[in-house]
């Protein structure tokens, strides 16, 4: 017979057990992706696969930069800041709107954040017509502007659910000492929800960044993004394993560490606001 | 930066300085958000095609190609197929996950943290993993099904019929799982401990506990939750690309994949404009739901 105290340790043990397997099991193919980077070719190719690196090789990173692939991630760094920032700054005063003076009333607010769930195909579509038809297509303006609708449902939703958050006697106590609406919005409402604020542009950064489908339309080779141009990697008989890999992680990387800062929003923000977390 | 919207506001007084902070987001919604869909209509009733640029009207005789269009249809199928396995997979694994990892357990941040990782790769990405996993000569994935099997084994992940839907829905599970779990881990932690306590001071089960009280509790989340991932998967397309670019032939095209195909590859403007009309109507409903979930959560 187990003692009481027997059975919970052993309980903790299986559970730890548990978590410590599954962690391993969802990290191995970042793990691969990441230790494929710095294999050489001859390595990438070997039958049977080894499991690690002969040593940490970057010279799949080095041609990235060498031949100008690596400009792609520049490329999204641009139209995801910017499509970020305006996303941000249109987003948050129509959200203000929104949540004090009811404006438009919940059939607005819904027409906003049903934008965000048309499926991106039947949006791109016309938009390339119509990018086609005003020379946008492969500009950085064409891909911002796009970006911008796209996330703009998404901040306005997220930071109405945010400015709800602030006590309105601050607003009150701030209009009466003589501050305009603009000053109320500016000095006292957006401060108090910053943490909303950065976790929001955080993600609407992370969708721009993550896109591939509007990339892959709007972009040729001028503006391309990198997550279009690991899709040229992909050849019809062989794949460019190492370039497939190491502009991965270029790409995958950045994200990883700005969302490290921002684990007490995230299911906030990937739930709609829905889950407070 | 407080002048010139001072000035306005004076000119337009409060009533209408509400306005004027939706305008501008309203405006661009209406020029990237409905403006296309009003030009999706119109084009939808011309038949320019690659070799045809006249756009004049030829009634709705692209909405007619769509019921015999079986390379649609198919589409459709396959999307919901994926979605049909990979959901209910992704529910149970992440509230097993989610109930685990509720109670104290040590480095329980550190796990959360890395199990995160997958939800905000992007998604090209993953598919690019995924591939590289499957791959049949020097991915890890044959390597240990012929460590099991004893001998040698070359499995064609995203070539073989029978392979590819496995293939892409264990990169879809792997990825979205994580989502379920943190949703439904946020939603078991709001499970009210009180009633918990009671059940158990009348000896109930740990089933009928689960059953009774924390389903009940959780359901809400869980709505959310599938509807979100419902919603993603219908539009479902990068992993896939990644992985099989629909093929082989068009076993896993999805509805996505096939009107960038229509659209991009075969340049059946017109008729493309009508499928991705369809897809929008497929799609209000869900989102319909969705929306007052959200808001009833609020």
């Amino acid at each position: 017979m187990m003692t009481l105290g027997q059975r919970r340790a052993l309980r903790l043990g299986l559970r730890l057990a548990a978590a410590i397997a599954l962690t391993l099991l969802f990290m191995f193919p970042i793990y691969w992706l990441f230790m494929i980077s710095f294999k050489t070719p001859d390595e990438i190719y070997a039958f049977p696969p080894k499991w690690y690196p002969g040593q940490l090789n970057f010279d799949n990173y080095a041609v990235l930069f060498k031949d100008g692939d690596a400009t792609t991630v520049g490329n999204s760094l641009i139209v995801a800041f910017f499509s970020t920032a305006l996303a941000m700054f249109l987003g948050s005063i129509c959200a203000y709107s929104l949540a004090r003076f009811q404006t438009g009333g919940q059939h607005l607010a819904n027409w906003i954040v049903s934008q965000r769930m048309i499926p991106p195909i039947a949006v791109v579509f016309p938009i390339f017509l119509l990018y086609v038809w005003f020379g946008l297509v492969d500009t950085y303006i064409g891909v911002i502007l796009l970006y911008t609708a796209f996330n703009l449902p998404y901040v306005i939703w997220m930071m109405r659910g945010y400015i709800l958050d602030v006590p309105q006697a601050l607003e009150e106590s701030a209009l009466v000492d003589g501050c305009t609406r603009w000053q109320v919005i500016w000095k006292v409402v957006l401060p108090m929800c910053r943490a909303g604020l950065v976790a929001t542009s955080i993600f609407t950064f992370v969708f721009a960044w993550n896109d591939f489908i509007f990339a892959l339309v709007l972009t040729r080779t001028e503006v391309a993004t990198y997550t279009v141009q690991i899709t040229h990697y992909f050849g019809g008989q062989s794949n460019f394993w190492a370039k497939i890999s190491a502009m991965s992680v270029l790409g995958t990387l950045p994200i990883f560490v700005v969302t490290a800062f921002m684990q007490r929003y995230f299911v906030r923000g990937i739930s709609l606001g829905a889950v407070k977390g | 930066m407080t002048s010139t919207p001072a000035t306005l506001r004076a000119a337009f007084g409060e009533r209408n300085f509400k306005y004027l902070l939706v305008g501008p987001a309203i405006f661009v919604l209406l020029l990237i958000g409905v403006f296309p869909l009003v030009y999706l209509l119109i084009v939808s009733f011309q038949g320019i095609t690659m070799t045809e640029t006249s756009t004049d009207f030829i009634g709705a005789d692209n909405y007619r190609q769509l019921f015999d269009d079986a390379r649609l249809w198919q589409s459709l199928l396959h999307t919901v197929v994926i979605t049909a396995i990979a959901l209910p997979i992704e529910l149970a694994l992440g509230l097993a996950m989610a109930q685990l990892f509720l109670d104290r357990i040590p480095g329980r941040p550190i796990f959360i943290a890395l199990l995160v990782l997958p939800v905000v790769i992007s998604p090209i990405v993953s598919g690019a993993t995924w591939a590289l996993m499957f791959n049949h000569r020097f991915g890890p994935i044959n390597q240990i099904v012929g460590w099991i099997a004893g001998k040698e084994t070359i499995l064609l992940w995203t070539i073989n019929p029978n392979l590819v839907y496995p293939a892409i829905i264990a990169a879809e599970v792997w990825q979205w799982t994580p989502f379920m779990f943190l949703l439904l881990l946020a939603a078991l932690a709001g499970v009210d401990k009180s009633q918990l306590e009671a059940a158990a001071i009348d000896g109930a089960g740990w089933w009928r506990t689960f059953y009774r009280i924390v389903l009940p509790a959780i359901t809400p989340v869980m709505t959310i939750a599938v509807l979100i991932r419902g919603l993603d998967l219908f539009r479902l397309f990068d992993i896939v690309w990644a992985l099989t670019k629909g093929g082989p032939g068009t076993m896993t095209e999805t509805v996505s994949i096939f009107t960038y195909v229509k659209g991009f590859q075969q340049f059946e403007t017109s008729y493309t404009a009508a499928v991705a009309l369809l897809v929008v109507v497929l799609l209000s409903a869900v989102v319909m739901i969705l929306l007052r979930r959200v808001e009833l959560a609020r």
